[in-house]
């Protein structure tokens, strides 16, 4: 093994809350000092996520209007000061569409993340430490669906499973799943090679315990900045399926949707049917790349940009 | 020569195992969950006995697993067979649409590089400045806006504010659609006929669908070419060059660059993928008669050997990019042997 190389540090694999709450606020006070233009972005991106968060909790705070009712006779109103985002061609405020519709991306956008990242964290930690013939197979799946546009197989399981929240959700989270795979799979070939998992192994840890105390906490770091940028791209693919019409049933206010309709309204000049739901779309993601950039500077200072 | 030889032929066979695991997913995603052709064809209140037959003709009755099998082995005899819809060979559609797609990623693509590379490297030279600042927040911003609303939003202030560029199409109406027979790339087609007028009239149609797809993806090429100029901006061989006294422009673009350069051609062929995904969602904001339409139009319709050979295709492109990148690869880089 090489010896001169600087691996993770070898952390014990006790865990204590309070240590690890400890160290994890003196790093990010150290990184105030050291990073200021990242520890910017990261508490930037914080706070849009948070004011959106709060939006979808407490929704009447920021709209008197329902996203559903269809008020008669305002249609295509341009946004003046009964409707602050102007009304759709149904009637429908725009302003309560958006603050309505944050809730359904950002559920399915979670969900879709955590989904890939429970099944691809798992995949990628047993493939990478059994390194058998089950290694070669799980990669080759994995690295074929990672080369090829996920896109397409979102749509394509978009529109065999139906519009529906939970049907949008498993299509964007197949998306994903290789990611996590080839970073958890990646890391951990790397981390088996420790002296400190040799010595676990010496001292007669079962293979298993080696896997959950050993690797994955060394593992997970690098997982929480992928976890983060990876909301903010399911977040678009998610507006992206349900702008081509794939998403979700009429009922449910969703920001692509939104576009989608307002897209047939675009020649005659409705310019906040389209404006303000990519906005919208745009800064929940943007806070989410915020979030990751920021904690990939400060947590791993060392870990080149890709 | 030989050994080049060799390796594409090992690189294409490597491709297999990828359009395979591609294929029996798309397979089973297809034959799996609910819908199909007929009832999408004849509607729902078709006699059985109708409905029936027409499964027989088209051998929907089977088992998956005989399906399964069959396409295989059709397609191991390069044939992608015929649409379950429309009477037609499947290639048919894909040759008369591939030709607008590649033509919309490439020059996508040109615009992409054409931003991202320039103001990466200004980033990398005023490193933690305020041109850093702002280049990489709007390598960040760019990154995060969604390519459809791009295409809208550049729809919505040129085409109808403005009025300066057509929302959609490949062609105006006033080009006769037959000088395009030849290769079905607009920009060739009509180069090689000197038709100078049409030419500039599909330059016209490509300006707003290339710039959409060229911004959105830049963001990507920006971060990738800082992070790598920033590292070869720290090797000796750019302090001897400025210690020689070389022009700082002719160190940052010459000599620094092309070898930050190298790295970002390997990461060109990941992000093709990325490119064709944003390519069928402006298609679809821009009514441009390519692949991606040509897909969400046969998914629609339930046309399962249509849109397994759409798959096909692009994963054939993918691999094709890929192969076009290491050679590149080993053609800028003489430290690597092929």
């Amino acid at each position: 093994m090489d010896t001169t190389r600087l691996g993770p540090e070898p952390q014990a694999a006790k865990f204590s809350p309070s240590a690890g709450l400890a160290k994890l606020l003196g790093r990010f006070s150290a990184a105030a000092r050291r990073y200021r233009m990242e520890w910017w972005i990261l508490i930037a991106g914080i706070l849009v996520i948070s004011l959106i968060v709060f939006m979808t909790l407490f929704p009447r705070i920021f709209t008197t209007f329902s996203p559903l009712d269809q008020n008669a006779g305002a249609q295509l109103a341009k946004p003046s000061l009964a409707h602050l985002m102007g009304v759709d061609n149904l009637g429908r405020d725009v302003g309560a569409r958006m603050v309505y519709g944050a809730r359904t991306i950002l559920g399915v956008a979670i969900a879709a993340s955590l989904l890939s990242a429970l099944i691809g964290i798992p995949l990628g930690l047993i493939s990478g430490f059994a390194g058998n013939w089950l290694d070669k197979v799980l990669s080759l799946v994995m690295d074929s669906v990672y080369s090829f546009p996920g896109l397409i197989l979102a749509i394509a399981f978009a529109a065999m499973l139906g519009p529906g929240v939970i049907n949008i959700t498993l299509a964007v989270s197949v998306v994903y799943i290789p990611t996590y795979f080839r970073l958890v799979r990646g890391q951990t070939l790397s981390i088996k090679e420790e002296l400190y998992v040799e010595a676990a192994r010496a001292i007669g840890a079962r293979r298993s315990v080696i896997l959950a105390k050993y690797i994955f906490p060394n593992v997970i770091a690098t997982v929480v900045v992928v976890f983060s940028l990876n909301i903010a791209d399911a977040i678009m693919t998610e507006a992206a399926l349900s702008y081509i019409g794939l998403g979700l049933p009429a009922g449910i206010p969703d920001w692509g949707m939104d576009l989608s309709m307002g897209k047939k309204f675009l020649p005659s000049g409705v310019w906040w049917m389209i404006t303000y739901p990519g906005l919208m779309i745009m800064m929940l993601a943007l806070g989410f790349t915020m979030l990751g950039e920021g904690l990939s500077e400060i947590l791993n200072p060392r870990l080149q940009e890709y | 020569m030989r050994r080049i030889l060799n390796y594409l032929v090992a690189r294409l066979l490597l491709t297999i195992p990828m359009l395979f695991v591609l294929l029996t997913l798309v397979f089973v995603v297809l034959r799996v969950m609910p819908g199909d052709p007929v009832s999408a064809m004849l509607g729902g209140h078709a006699p059985e006995k109708v409905i029936q037959e027409k499964k027989e003709l088209l051998g929907l009755n089977k088992p998956i697993g005989a399906q399964y099998l069959d396409y295989m082995a059709q397609l191991a005899r390069f044939d992608l067979g015929k649409s379950m819809i429309l009477d037609e060979k499947v290639w048919q559609p894909i040759a008369g649409k591939l030709p607008a797609t590649l033509e919309l990623t490439v020059c996508g693509l040109i615009i992409c590089l054409g931003i991202g590379i320039p103001l990466g490297v200004r980033a990398a030279r005023r490193r933690r400045s305020g041109h850093d600042f702002g280049i990489r927040l709007y390598a960040n911003v760019v990154y995060c806006i969604p390519v459809f609303w791009m295409g809208l939003m550049l729809q919505m202030l040129f085409g109808v504010f403005l009025d300066l560029f057509p929302i959609s199409g490949r062609v105006g109406s006033r080009v006769i659609s037959g000088e395009f027979d030849k290769t079905g790339f607009y920009i060739l087609d009509t180069l090689m006929s000197g038709r100078f007028k049409s030419l500039l009239d599909v330059l016209y149609h490509l300006v707003l669908p290339a710039v959409t797809l060229g911004i959105t993806l830049s963001g990507v090429f920006v971060r990738l070419t800082r992070a790598n100029m920033l590292d070869v901006l720290k090797a000796d061989f750019v302090l001897a060059g400025r210690a020689r006294g070389v022009p700082e422009r002719s160190v940052v673009y010459k000599h620094a660059l092309k070898n930050a350069l190298i790295p970002i051609v390997t990461m060109l062929g990941l992000q093709f993928s990325a490119l064709l995904a944003g390519a069928i969602l402006t298609e679809t904001t821009f009514s441009w008669p390519g692949m991606g339409r040509l897909l969400l139009e046969r998914i629609y319709l339930r046309d399962y050997p249509t849109i397994q050979g759409v798959v096909v295709v692009y994963a054939l492109l993918v691999s094709l990019i890929s192969l076009i990148v290491d050679i590149v690869y080993a053609v800028i880089d003489p430290r690597v042997k092929l």
